[in-house]
């Protein structure tokens, strides 16, 4: 589902590697946990696979897209594939849950017959139902990044990447947030989750690759970790 | 419907409710296009105005032929049919000595001190030719021509009624003058309207900027994206166009009742009142392609240069 051939990604003139030559593959309907301390190389390497950056070098495959062949302009179609999740939400302050969910298929051209029919089964899975015409601010943090699973995930991507979604979560909603996400992966979607919240990957039993100076320096399965 | 149709309604959609929401900014972009617009109107309007007048004097001139009263009939009408075939004679009236005396009577119907020594036997008036020119600037052929050896023997007298040619050059020059004038004006203009449309834009962009991200990072196409602002600038152009219309429609209807002038110096209102009412309707929708025009380009240059689509 996800390649990485050793790539690498270098920034500025003075050539600092964010990711040095890491590969790594993930297959379809796994669940990955991606650890390592700030700067190590997470983010740059999910901005990678949402083709926010392009690597230096090195080959990038995802759900079948080569990424060298990728055009400028079918960017977004490759990103409709793939659903995002970030840590600060990226919720739309002035529009309520539902349309903040909404939007993701508007902007696809989603007839609004088949958003309201969509939305309200996709806020049923991250246990929103009856808060559709909140505002962003009336939610708690938790309730925020659920909507924003939510809106990754109704377009029903085969790919959920979920950037520190917890980072600024406490641990109960953290732990909300992390059932969504292991129930969306039980319904078939490859699930990339980074984070570096020690508690949830021990719990978690899953595949854990940390990387430490933009390598992979270790790839185990059902593994924990420590800080 | 199809896709593509609910993307173009809600990318319509959203770009007139941005065009709402954004009042102030919009007022500021669509000032500097109304101005040029008006102008753009104003130079039209004028122009063919100008050019009106000049025809309308150009036809008032002719060039009198005197014949001798010892030239022919036949004489008179074969130099009549010579002159008609030259190209600059755009028409050529014959009048017999008689009929050039009942002409004079009734040019000068009332005056019966000088009709009172007038009568038939003894017709002072010589037989005439009216020559109108085609083009007064080439009037010298018409006068080489007469003054062949085979026609002067022919006449007396040739007036040139040419002495309003001093005023068609200072109009055709007028003309000319505002046409240049007129177009350096809308130059500019729109110059200044495409800058301050750039300068909306990108306002506009960094009011929005997040969510732009969000759109992108959501997989929203790059039209989905520039539609919006492309088709608020539009609804510049029309709004502006509109009222640039209006303006102009107002001024003829302030000048016409309120000051009820005939004309604005060289300009003749009434005329000009008259092309607009006539042309309404070509006018406006030049206006509106022309105000679409300039929306839609600066809008389409601008989203190109701020949104910037390319992945580092």
């Amino acid at each position: 589902m996800i390649l990485l051939d050793r790539v690498t990604k270098t920034y500025g003139k003075v050539a600092t590697s964010a990711l040095d030559r890491i590969s790594l593959h993930v297959e379809p309907k796994e669940f990955v946990i991606v650890v390592g301390q700030s700067g190590a190389g997470k983010t740059t390497l999910l901005r990678l696979l949402t083709r926010e950056e392009k690597p230096t070098s090195g080959k990038i495959i995802v759900g079948g897209i080569d990424y060298d062949k990728l055009r400028e302009r079918d960017i977004p179609l490759l990103r409709r594939k793939i659903g995002v999740v970030f840590q600060d939400f990226k919720l739309l302050p002035n529009r309520t849950v539902f349309e903040n969910v909404a939007f993701a298929l508007e902007i696809v051209g989603a007839s609004s017959h088949e958003i309201k029919a969509t939305v309200p089964k996709v806020l049923d899975i991250v246990n929103l139902r009856g808060k559709e015409k909140r505002l962003p601010q009336e939610l708690s943090g938790g309730e925020r990044q659920r909507v924003a699973i939510a809106r990754a995930i109704v377009r029903q991507p085969k790919i959920l990447i979920a950037d520190e979604p917890t980072g600024n979560l406490d641990p109960k909603h953290a732990w909300d947030v992390i059932k969504v996400l292991e129930k969306i992966n039980h319904y078939g979607t490859t699930v990339l989750l980074t984070t570096h919240n020690q508690e949830i990957v021990n719990k978690l039993k899953r595949r854990v690759i940390t990387i430490e100076h933009g390598q992979v320096a270790s790839d185990r399965d059902r593994a924990g970790y420590k800080v | 419907m199809s896709r593509k149709v609910i993307t173009g309604t809600r990318v319509i959609r959203t770009g007139m409710v941005n065009f709402v929401r954004n009042t102030w900014l919009s007022i500021a972009a669509m000032a500097v296009m109304i101005i040029t617009l008006t102008i753009v109107l104003f130079s039209i309007i004028t122009n063919a105005t100008f050019t009106n007048t000049v025809a309308q004097i150009t036809n008032k001139i002719d060039v009198s032929v005197y014949l001798k009263d010892t030239t022919t009939e036949a004489q008179g009408s074969d130099l009549a049919n010579k002159l008609r075939s030259l190209p600059n004679a755009k028409s050529v009236i014959y009048l017999s000595k008689d009929k050039a005396l009942e002409r004079y009577r009734e040019q000068n119907q009332g005056n019966t001190a000088l009709l009172a020594g007038l009568s038939a036997t003894d017709n002072p008036i010589p037989a005439t030719i009216q020559i109108k020119p085609r083009d007064l600037n080439k009037i010298q052929d018409l006068r080489d021509y007469l003054n062949t050896t085979v026609n002067r023997q022919l006449w007396d007298d040739v007036t040139y009624r040419d002495d309003r040619k001093a005023a068609i050059d200072k109009i055709a020059h007028a003309t000319d003058l505002m046409r240049r004038a007129g177009v350096i004006t809308v130059a500019v203009f729109a110059f200044i309207s495409v800058l301050i449309i750039f300068n909306t834009i990108q306002m506009a962009i960094f009011n929005r900027r997040d969510e732009i991200t969000i759109m992108r990072l959501l997989g929203a196409s790059t039209w989905y994206i520039r539609g919006p602002f492309v088709v608020e600038t539009i609804m510049y152009g029309i709004i502006s166009a509109l009222i640039s219309v209006l303006l102009i429609h107002s001024l003829f209807v302030a000048s016409n009742s309120a000051l009820q002038a005939s004309s604005l110096g060289l300009l003749d209102i009434n005329y000009a009142s008259r092309y607009f009412n006539s042309h309404l309707w070509q006018l406006l929708g030049m206006q509106l392609a022309l105000g679409i025009l300039i929306g839609a380009v600066s809008s389409y240059i601008a989203t190109k240069r701020y949104l910037k689509f390319k992945s580092k």
